[in-house]
């Protein structure tokens, strides 16, 4: 959804950065308001992920020019976990397994640290456990997961659904999925884009990064963006997507060079 | 099983002036011995086979010298700060209850005895109501059962420090299960060193038969009162009988300053099943020989074990199962929590004969370096000889790795809680097991609380 006059959630300006030496990204920009949701499309290869765990803070990735503002504050500066409680929020296209921390334990924690920052009181166990039963729905998951070690075992469609559901609990205003969609199976793929659209809001954000443009059927976007070599290469709305589907990246690529010839 | 044991002298090390080698230091430590206590000696046959049995293991030791890393069973742990420190036996010191409250129990509230510097306290045991037949005391209480046919009854009994506990105990711990019967609460053995003006010497010494069909869950917690240098020399022998089942646990918490040396020696009868859980938190420098038997067919040994160390200590589990009949089984998990320079070692031997056909036996071993100062030297050590069985081994070695931390910071979780909620889950594997809820508990609060 689309408003002019909405908050800037996120400003990114001419970003670069490298991985153990290598420039990955190389001068991105982009901007995103309150309400929209942006995809973020492109080969292999093209910076994508990078951008997100940029984001996020990932320690391998080193930035080495730009800024990057989250709602006007330097996003840089801050260390991955304050990013989080300020509501950034990555869901990752591999989801990390970590045995012997129940699932339920862990969303707690992380959810008792938001409301810690924000100058909330903790919830007890017991009402986050009414809080989380609630937010199971989102993802149509089933409970017996809370009692798990996170993620461990987990298919990967019930790894990516454990990933909304924590950005349910945590509601960030800027969510930054990933590659959610690969490896779903249709079913698994209409549940998580069903949570994110419930998850999505007038007050927040959503940047999709996907490599296909079949998650896009079930989550619109306000806007398309095409990466190639760590740089936002072209944008448009919605059709641009189906555009890229039937035409591939290689008319995209075209159609730039056509651009830099004129 | 044999242990090769140098008659060589070795090079000189010093205690005060004196120069003094690891023959000669070993009869120092011999020479400490008290004599048979007289509570012990109940009409003149019980005094004698007691007395042969120190009288035996006495010979034993004064063949024998301090272990040097020359030798294969000890080549990653250096016993040469050993030598620097004269050990006496301590003088009696008066222990309140109250100071050993934070390793009591609830669950065992009416089935602990407490063992001060190797000597049986009464007044600071507590041992209710007991169904009819089981004797959990100190060995004068249960001079009635054939103890000769069980105490130091099992191999690896003539072992240098297994030995030299045999020639110099005093007191034991016996817990006697009768057939097929069932004990509801655990038992807990508490070893409490004490530490003072001197450093102490302590062998305490642990009896366990459970016979055919019973059923028992045993603690065993070793603990310092202060933060002063000891010496534990721990030798616990435990018996089960046919179908008989032991749940164990072994926690070892001593002072950092500590010398631990630790013996558990079971053997299994048919059909029996004994699990194990070995904790080492503490000493400067420990070693748990945890020797399992399995002396009949079906019989099914699981042994759990964490070291998690810091600073500049050294944990050391060398662990054997030996099987002699078709259809045994064994699972084990050994993990090591490795930070500063401290030296976790462990080598799991498993020894399948030719008579042990069918025996499923697996063994991991997974270790966690906190620090590149940190050490670790682990070796599994299969020797099989039968041909239908089926032995799988492994090792892995690794750090927290900066993905996983990255994983929880980015829901929030800052850095160093990231890492000790990682480092609380490896080891939560083992913890996990325990079936005493404080204890459990009261574990899983310390490894919560490790500097990771």
């Amino acid at each position: 959804m689309i408003s002019e006059n909405s908050e800037v959630i996120l400003s990114v300006r001419d970003l670069t950065a490298e991985v153990e030496g290598t420039p990955i990204l190389k001068g991105l920009n982009l901007e995103v308001k309150a309400g929209e949701i942006h995809a973020i499309m492109g080969p292999n290869g093209s910076g994508k992920s990078t951008f997100s765990k940029v984001l996020a803070g990932h320690p391998a990735y080193r930035v080495t020019g730009g800024t990057v503002l989250f709602r006007g504050q330097n996003l840089l500066e801050w260390e991955p976990d304050e990013r989080a409680k300020s509501g950034v929020f990555l869901a990752f296209q591999y989801p990390l397994e970590i045995p012997g921390v129940s699932n339920l334990d862990f969303l707690r924690v992380a959810y008792n640290s938001k409301r810690q920052h924000e100058g909330l009181e903790e919830l007890d166990a017991f009402d986050f456990d009414d809080l989380v039963q609630q937010k199971l729905d989102v993802v149509k998951m089933n409970p017996a997961f809370l009692s798990r070690s996170v993620n461990e075992g987990f298919s990967g469609g019930e790894k990516k659904r454990n990933e909304i559901l924590q950005m349910a609990l945590l509601e960030p205003k800027l969510g930054i999925l990933d590659e959610t969609d690969s490896g779903l199976d249709i079913d698994a793929l209409r549940i998580v884009a069903g949570g994110v659209n419930q998850l999505s809001h007038a007050n927040n954000a959503i940047v999709l990064i996907t490599h296909y443009q079949r998650l896009l059927d079930y989550i619109v976007p306000d806007y398309v963006h095409v990466m190639e070599a760590g740089r936002i290469i072209t944008t448009g709305g919605k059709e641009l997507a189906l555009e890229l589907e039937s035409r591939g990246y290689d008319w995209v690529r075209e159609e730039e060079a056509a651009e830099v010839a004129r | 099983m044999t242990l090769q044991v140098s008659m060589v002298p070795d090079v000189a090390e010093t205690i005060g002036q004196a120069k003094i080698d690891r023959k000669t230091y070993l009869q120092t430590l011999l020479a400490q011995r008290s004599a048979v206590p007289a509570s012990t000696v109940r009409g003149e046959e019980t005094q004698v086979w007691l007395q042969v049995l120190r009288d035996r293991a006495t010979e034993q030791v004064k063949e024998l010298a301090i272990p040097s890393t020359k030798e294969e069973e000890w080549r990653f742990t250096d016993l040469s700060a050993l030598l620097q420190t004269q050990f006496v036996a301590p003088p009696a010191v008066t222990v309140r209850l109250t100071d050993l409250e934070a390793w009591l129990l609830p669950e065992a509230r009416d089935s602990r005895l407490v063992f001060v510097d190797g000597v049986y306290a009464p007044t600071l045991s507590a041992i209710g109501h007991l169904p009819a037949g089981v004797i959990v005391g100190n060995l004068p209480q249960a001079l009635e059962q054939p103890l000769q046919n069980y105490l130091s009854k099992l191999p690896g009994a003539e072992e240098v420090f297994t030995a030299l506990n045999t020639a110099s105990f005093a007191d034991t711990a016996i817990v006697w299960v009768p057939h097929n019967t069932s004990l509801e609460a655990p038992i807990h053995l508490l070893f409490v060193s004490t530490t003072g003006d001197v450093a102490a010497l302590s062998h305490p010494r642990c009896l366990v038969i459970a016979e055919a069909g019973s059923c028992l869950a045993l603690v065993e917690t070793f603990v310092t009162l202060g933060e002063g240098e000891h010496l534990t020399n721990a030798v616990t022998e435990v018996w089960l009988g046919e179908n008989a089942q032991v749940n164990h646990v072994r926690l070892q918490r001593n002072s950092l300053t500590a010398v631990h040396l630790g013996k558990t020696a079971v053997s299994q009868a048919r059909d029996s099943r004994y699990t194990c859980i070995a904790v080492s938190l503490g000493a400067k420098l420990s070693r748990h020989n945890l020797e399992v038997f399995q002396a009949g067919e079906q019989t099914e040994t699981t042994l759990n074990g964490l070291a998690m160390i810091g600073a500049e200590q050294v944990a050391d589990t060398h662990s054997t199962i030996a099987f002699t009949k078709p259809y045994g089984s064994s699972y084990q998990t050994h993990k090591c929590i490795v930070s500063d320079r401290a030296h976790a070692v462990f080598n799991g031997k498993i020894l399948v004969p030719k008579a042990a056909q069918l025996t499923n036996a697996a063994q991991v071993s997974r270790n966690l370096l906190l620090s590149p100062k940190a050490r670790i030297d682990t070796k599994p050590q299969l020797e099989i000889t039968a041909d239908n069985v089926k032995c799988a081994h492994g090792a892995t070695v690794s750090q927290l790795e900066d993905d996983e931390v990255f994983y929880l910071q980015s829901r929030g979780i800052n850095q160093e809680s990231a890492r000790k909620l990682l480092v609380y889950a490896f080891a939560a594997e083992v913890i996990g097991q325990i079936a005493i809820p404080s204890l459990r508990e009261n574990l899983s609060a310390i490894v919560r609380g490790y500097q990771a």
